[in-house]
């Protein structure tokens, strides 16, 4: 495999954001992903996202683990700094990199793999401490590129191309993500953009730890009868709690919803999330209810999407750790060098 | 008493307290390093600790050597033998003519003594059951009541202890007043009953000077906060968290804005050390000064992360504060044994930038000259600290900082720069030096971002497999490891008085206890020239010194000669002449044991010349 350039001229009349940017100019290389691959459908919906949100490309940072799904950053926003880490490991790494600069905006991309099998680690813990993020996992239960064993997504008794039946249990990232204290989760499906876009433009604007777990199947490995990540699956078994409408800015509510249907969360910065209700009896505040209601219908082999849980006032890292407002990597030897005559205290205090 | 060969000295002796953990033992004994400090006399306090919060041995050794010989000298001059469990072998270790301070409140047979050692008893536990009522004043006053009978044993200066217990109680007046009374106590019962002094003894002298009392944690810590580390990720392991823990205390302290109160750093205790060093890594490939600590078994867990920084060529600092391996081997015990690992940490081709301090002043200066290092070769940098440094207090020289230095960044593309229509590459090698210039993500709207990974790719950061372009950015890795050689600290080079075929060569916590051998060889009338090692890669003088010896001794502290492997490895010698004295029980090694090796190798190597092949 080798590095193929996209083609850059675009049709002139092509549509502009606020900021005068094309969906072009949101996207990246072309991806190396098998024709059809569910991942292409994620990235697609980032640069819908990105671009709907007029975000300055730039001002994002793409950091992902190992996979298939880890491979995608380079193959949207080519104009964003992306950083391809270590297996399992892009919790740590976009911590890391938050803590340096809290103005940017961070997209964690991983796969099932990634955050379930060998990095459970890191996901929890990077749920516990509430990194400012946007988490997204690309979720199709098996390894692609070691050619299709189970990952730990994988539902008990599904089977693999193969034919092998999985016995193990599964873990669901999105109930984890709901106990260990994430303030915005959320479950899509590559397949539904239209959910899947306005999701990923609420939780750049969340702050706080962001989960959406995407199912995402794998049409080289994953998408067969007898598959619970297949499209055909996913697609007869989605049990969606309500769709999602973004209104950015301080900007009224022009769009007529029938009464008692809709539910408005406002998040901090004035992101105003309109939840048009599937289910009457959802509440997106009450995470205990959440676990509550995922839990029994994936009893029942239903895949529950949408917004299932955020907390509008969710505080993140930075606010537990108190740091100045301006970006640590912007801090110069002057903001941080105690100087000599602290030194020669010091020296005084040690005689 | 004292006895007939009873140890006749002053200011020249070792004290060994024998304490039980938990008993709060600690502060009575750093007091009695400390009082003796104030007199003007050097000491060496060394912890001798397992690994357990309460009730297993614990030792407390000060050596006072009013000569300055700050490395461990072995043997027991008085012991205070405060625990029963160990009082057999305390009192085994004593040097014969030394002595022995006991609680004779219970009566001890004639067999549990020695005939050649002088004994001193104290009825500790009935002076205080007498005085207190509370079983944890008891237990603490005890100790600072066998501190008020040395002061009178030792004839030490009293007010110099009174104030140093008043500068700990400041503000805590209400435990001022007993602590001096238990003093007193022990003082007094000590002058009325016992021969005071004895044979030890201390005289005030002027050969402290002005240099300060600290352990190398602290100091490396310090050395973070002025090195201008903002992000600190560290997972628990002995013997490094007080690393941590002192830069949390000194941030604290130097770096919250004085208007808003707001934190200038940021310090995540992590989930494991594979956490640590990715955020490390996250944060210094956006920018940020970032560090993490830590001892072997965490650089074992971080060696993925750490080849993804080399090739990646991602800025990191480590504070390897080194503990005796393998795997969990004696985390309380000290060793320099994590020199191969973090040289060549990771899979693949990897090689990395150490740097060797020797005492706490150096902790703080290669502390922070790390960030810059790191900074400029865009590369993890190791600060080897181990155990006798770090968690020891240890007499050095004033940390001093230049108020005109600024931070060197490296080599950082700024937007002007790219707006200016600068090329940029990301591992484009512009100046020779092997270093390519970076830049921080959300740099610029268009120009300049790239995409880092693990994976093989070409100057322009875009991904790879063929084999040119992988080679190429391999000989250029090497091009920058090569720059290094001239940027680390140099090494220290000694020569003996007349010239002479033999070297030795040596590194970080051995240095007090070698300078302290090669006075004892130069007494015996053997001359070695001697060179100490202060970082990975070698300068290209530590070839030099190979070429101008015969033969070199490469002193260590561990089992398989690993900075004797790295020379042979990087420079290319002839192993023949590269002779290993090598201590590795755990303990700090002495100059009696480094004089006896070399003592003895010379020996053997006059009576059978080695034939050399040039």
């Amino acid at each position: 495999m080798t590095y193929i350039a996209k083609p850059k001229f675009h049709h002139p009349a092509l549509p502009k954001n606020t900021l005068g940017y094309t969906h072009r100019d949101y996207e990246g290389k072309i991806s190396t992903l098998c024709a059809g691959c569910g991942h292409d459908s994620i990235t697609a919906a980032i640069i819908e996202a990105c671009f709907e949100l007029s975000i300055e490309p730039h001002r994002v940072a793409k950091i992902s683990g190992i996979g298939c799904s880890s491979k995608t950053p380079d193959y949207f926003l080519g104009n964003s700094h992306g950083f391809n880490s270590v297996h399992g490991r892009m919790p740590s790494v976009l911590t890391g990199a938050n803590l340096a600069n809290r103005d940017l905006i961070y997209l964690g991309v991983s796969g099932d793999g990634d955050s379930a099998s060998i990095g459970l680690g890191q996901f929890a813990h990077a749920m516990r401490r509430g990194v400012n993020m946007v988490y997204i996992v690309e979720n199709n239960g098996v390894y692609g590129l070691t050619k299709g064993q189970f990952s730990a997504t994988a539902d008990r008794g599904s089977k693999s191309k193969r034919g092998i039946v999985n016995t193990d249990s599964s873990i669901d990232l999105v109930a984890m993500a709901l106990q260990l204290g994430a303030t915005f989760v959320a479950r899509s499906f590559s397949g539904d953009k239209t959910q899947l876009v306005p999701l990923i433009e609420a939780a750049i604007e969340h702050k706080g730890a962001a989960l959406i777990d995407v199912i995402s199947p794998c049409v080289a490995f994953n998408n067969h009868a007898g598959s619970t990540k297949s499209f055909d699956y996913v697609r007869e078994h989605n049990e969606a709690v309500n769709k999602l409408d973004v209104i950015t800015g301080r900007a009224p509510i022009t769009v007529n919803y029938a009464p008692g249907t809709v539910q408005v969360v406002e998040q901090h910065d004035g992101t105003k999330l309109v939840l048009r209700k599937l289910d009457a009896d959802y509440d997106v505040h009450d995470r205990v209810a959440a676990l509550n209601f995922l839990q029994r219908h994936a009893a029942n082999g239903q895949v529950v999407t949408g917004l299932l849980y955020v907390d509008p006032d969710a505080e993140d890292l930075h606010a537990h750790l108190n740091t100045v407002a301006r970006p640590l990597n912007a801090l110069e030897t002057k903001d941080l060098c105690p100087g000599s005559a602290a030194l020669e205290k010091i020296n005084a205090a040690l005689r | 008493m004292p006895g007939k060969n009873a140890i006749s000295s002053v200011n020249d002796f070792v004290v060994r307290f024998a304490n039980v953990n938990g008993s709060g033992s600690a502060s009575a004994n750093e007091l009695f390093g400390r009082a003796i400090l104030r007199m003007g006399v050097p000491v060496s306090p060394r912890n001798i600790f397992p690994s357990n919060i309460q009730g297993l041995p614990t030792w407390y050794e000060v050596r006072v050597t009013e000569a300055g010989h700050l490395g461990a000298r072995g043997g027991v001059d008085l012991m205070i033998a405060m625990n029963p469990q160990t009082f057999d072998k305390d009192v085994a270790s004593i040097e014969p003519g030394g002595y022995l301070l006991y609680d004779s409140t219970k009566p001890l047979p004639v067999s549990k003594f020695r005939p050649d050692i002088n004994v001193i008893g104290v009825p500790l536990t009935e002076i205080c059951n007498k005085t207190y009522t509370d079983p944890r004043q008891r237990q603490l006053f005890k100790n600072i009541m066998y501190i008020g009978a040395l002061s009178a044993l030792l004839d030490m200066d009293v007010p110099a202890i009174e104030k140093l217990l008043g500068e700990q109680y400041k503000g805590k007046e209400k435990l001022l007043e007993p602590n001096v009374h238990a003093l007193h106590l022990g003082r007094n019962w000590a002058l009325a009953n016992l021969q005071c002094p004895i044979g030890l003894r201390l005289k005030s002298a002027d050969k402290v000077g002005d240099r300060i009392f600290i352990e190398g944690n602290a100091a490396a810590a310090l050395g973070a906060v002025y090195g201008g580390a903002t992000v600190c990720a560290w997972y628990p392991i002995t013997p490094s968290s007080s690393l941590a823990d002192a830069f949390t205390s000194y941030c604290k302290r130097l770096r919250h804005d004085p208007e808003t109160k707001e934190a200038k750093y940021a310090i995540v205790q992590a989930e494991d050390e594979l956490a640590s060093i990715g955020m490390v890594i996250g944060a210094a490939w956006n920018g940020a000064r970032a560090f993490t600590a830590t001892s072997g078994p965490g650089i074992s867990l971080m060696q993925e992360f750490i080849g993804l920084a080399y090739f990646a060529e991602i800025p990191a600092v480590i504070y390897d504060v080194q503990r005796a391996g393998p795997s969990t081997g004696m985390p309380t015990r000290t060793q320099q044994c994590d020199l191969v690992s973090a040289a060549y940490a990771s899979h693949g081709d990897t090689k990395h930038v150490l740097l060797l301090p020797e005492d706490p002043a150096e902790a703080f200066e290669f502390g922070a000259q790390a960030f810059d290092l790191a900074d400029r070769l865009q590369t993890p940098v190791f600060v080897m600290l181990d155990l006798d440094i770090g968690m020891n207090h240890r007499l050095c020289r004033p940390l001093a900082w230049d108020d005109s230095k600024v931070y060197d960044r490296g080599k950082v593309m700024t937007a002007a720069e790219l707006e200016a229509g600068k090329e940029f590459g990301r591992y484009l090698d512009v100046d020779g030096d092997g270093i390519p210039y970076r830049t921080y993500p959300g740099t610029h709207p268009t120009k300049g971002s790239f995409f880092t990974r693990g994976t093989s790719r070409d100057r322009y950061a875009r991904y790879t497999e063929e084999g040119p372009a992988y080679v190429d950015n391999m000989q250029r890795l090497l091009r920058k490891f090569e720059t290094a050689k001239d940027l680390v600290p140099r090494p220290v080079q000694a020569n003996a008085a007349r010239p002479t075929k033999f070297g030795v060569i040596y590194f970080g916590s051995t240095s007090p206890a070698m300078d302290e051998a090669i006075g004892l060889l130069e007494a015996d009338g053997q001359a070695l020239d001697r060179m100490r090692i202060r970082a990975f890669p070698f300068h290209s003088s530590v070839t030099s010194f190979l070429a101008d010896h015969d033969f070199v001794f490469i002193v260590e502290q561990n089992r398989d000669a690993q900075l004797r492997s790295l020379i042979v490895n990087e420079c290319g010698v002839d192993p023949v002449r590269l002779i290993p004295v090598l201590h590795y029980d755990g303990t700090p090694i002495t100059a009696r044991f480094i004089a006896k090796a070399i003592r003895e190798r010379l020996d053997a190597l006059k009576l059978a010349p080695q034939k050399v092949v040039s």
